[in-house]
């Protein structure tokens, strides 16, 4: 079971309480665009085994988007921040590191 | 004006909890920036309250304001006082972008009594009963539905869509059958 704190509300909100959104910090490529960017960007996702950044809706609850830094493969949670930044903050960041010294961002 | 209606006909069932569906209860849903500064003010002239805190709805009487996400909340208040809050509240934020709307006739409304009343809750939704506190309004999911409640008096208040009255006060029911309780006695 996963259990995600939304930070717009504040509750630590069970799996079943959210809707996923997929992999978070994706650039848009949109109209004007060639057709490997667009198609990168609808179809390219990193899937890694490991850290990753992801997109989360409170749905059930206070219905706002945030985004969460978890590890796939044993599902430990890092963080949640909001929504409204172009990269992970740095303390999230460094709480990543902290707990997987090997990883790096990018 | 036709006499206006609850979902259920205010039907009830008494289990190890006693499930009521009640109603017509006025409900406005209020959306603006929480940083407008008008909006306290506007809030106090409408209803006489002020803005809760964050996940939390304050009460004073018969009318109520519940925080239901970072930009909404929802006010609960007598049937017949919706149009006129509603026409306070336009007044006071007049040129202000904000919405409020009379959702009343779109909800349903329960309560959940007793001792015991939590237990029926706590196999219907995933919050720790434990750790609500007081004045806290939580908005989960009742099984497959959204809703919002909060502790009020000996049990609890439950809001959801109309649409779906049925069926939650068909989990409702089936969750406070005798014998299925919870909590030793
Ligand atoms: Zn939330």
């Amino acid at each position: 079971m996963l259990l995600l704190t939304c930070p717009c509300c504040g509750i630590a909100a069970e799996e079943t309480e959210l809707a996923p959104g997929g992999e978070a910090h994706l650039k848009r490529f949109g109209p004007g665009s060639s057709d490997d960017e667009f198609e990168s960007y609808m179809f390219a996702r990193k899937n890694p085994k490991g850290v990753h950044f992801e997109r989360w809706r409170h749905t059930y609850g206070c219905g706002k988007w945030f985004l969460a830094a978890r590890c796939t493969a044993t599902l430990e949670v890092f963080g949640t921040y909001p929504a409204q930044v172009p990269a992970p903050p740095p303390e999230i960041i460094a709480r990543i590191k902290a707990r997987r010294p090997d990883w790096s961002p990018g | 004006m036709s006499d206006p209606v609850s979902a259920l006909g205010h039907a009830a069932f008494d289990g190890f909890a006693r499930i009521r569906e009640i109603g017509p209860l006025g409900m406005i849903t209020l959306r603006a920036r929480a940083d407008l500064p008008a909006l306290p003010a506007a809030v106090a002239a409408a209803t006489g309250l002020g803005l809760p805190a964050v996940r939390r709805i304050v009460t004073a009487g018969d009318r109520s304001i519940g925080w239901m996400s970072p930009d909404e909340w929802l006010i609960v208040l007598p049937y017949a006082e919706v149009a006129q809050t509603q026409a306070r509240l336009a007044e006071a934020l007049h040129g202000q972008h904000h919405l409020a709307v009379d959702v009343s006739d779109a909800r349903a409304v329960f309560r959940i009594e007793g001792a015991r009343a939590g237990d029926v809750l706590m196999k219907l939704s995933p919050v720790d009963q434990a750790r609500l506190e007081p004045g806290e309004l939580r908005r989960t999911r009742a099984a497959q539905v959204a809703c919002a409640l909060w502790r009020d008096g000996d049990g609890y208040t439950l809001v959801c869509f109309r649409s779906v009255a049925g069926y939650v006060m068909g989990l409702l029911t089936h969750s406070a059958q005798p014998g299925s309780e919870i909590s030793p006695a």
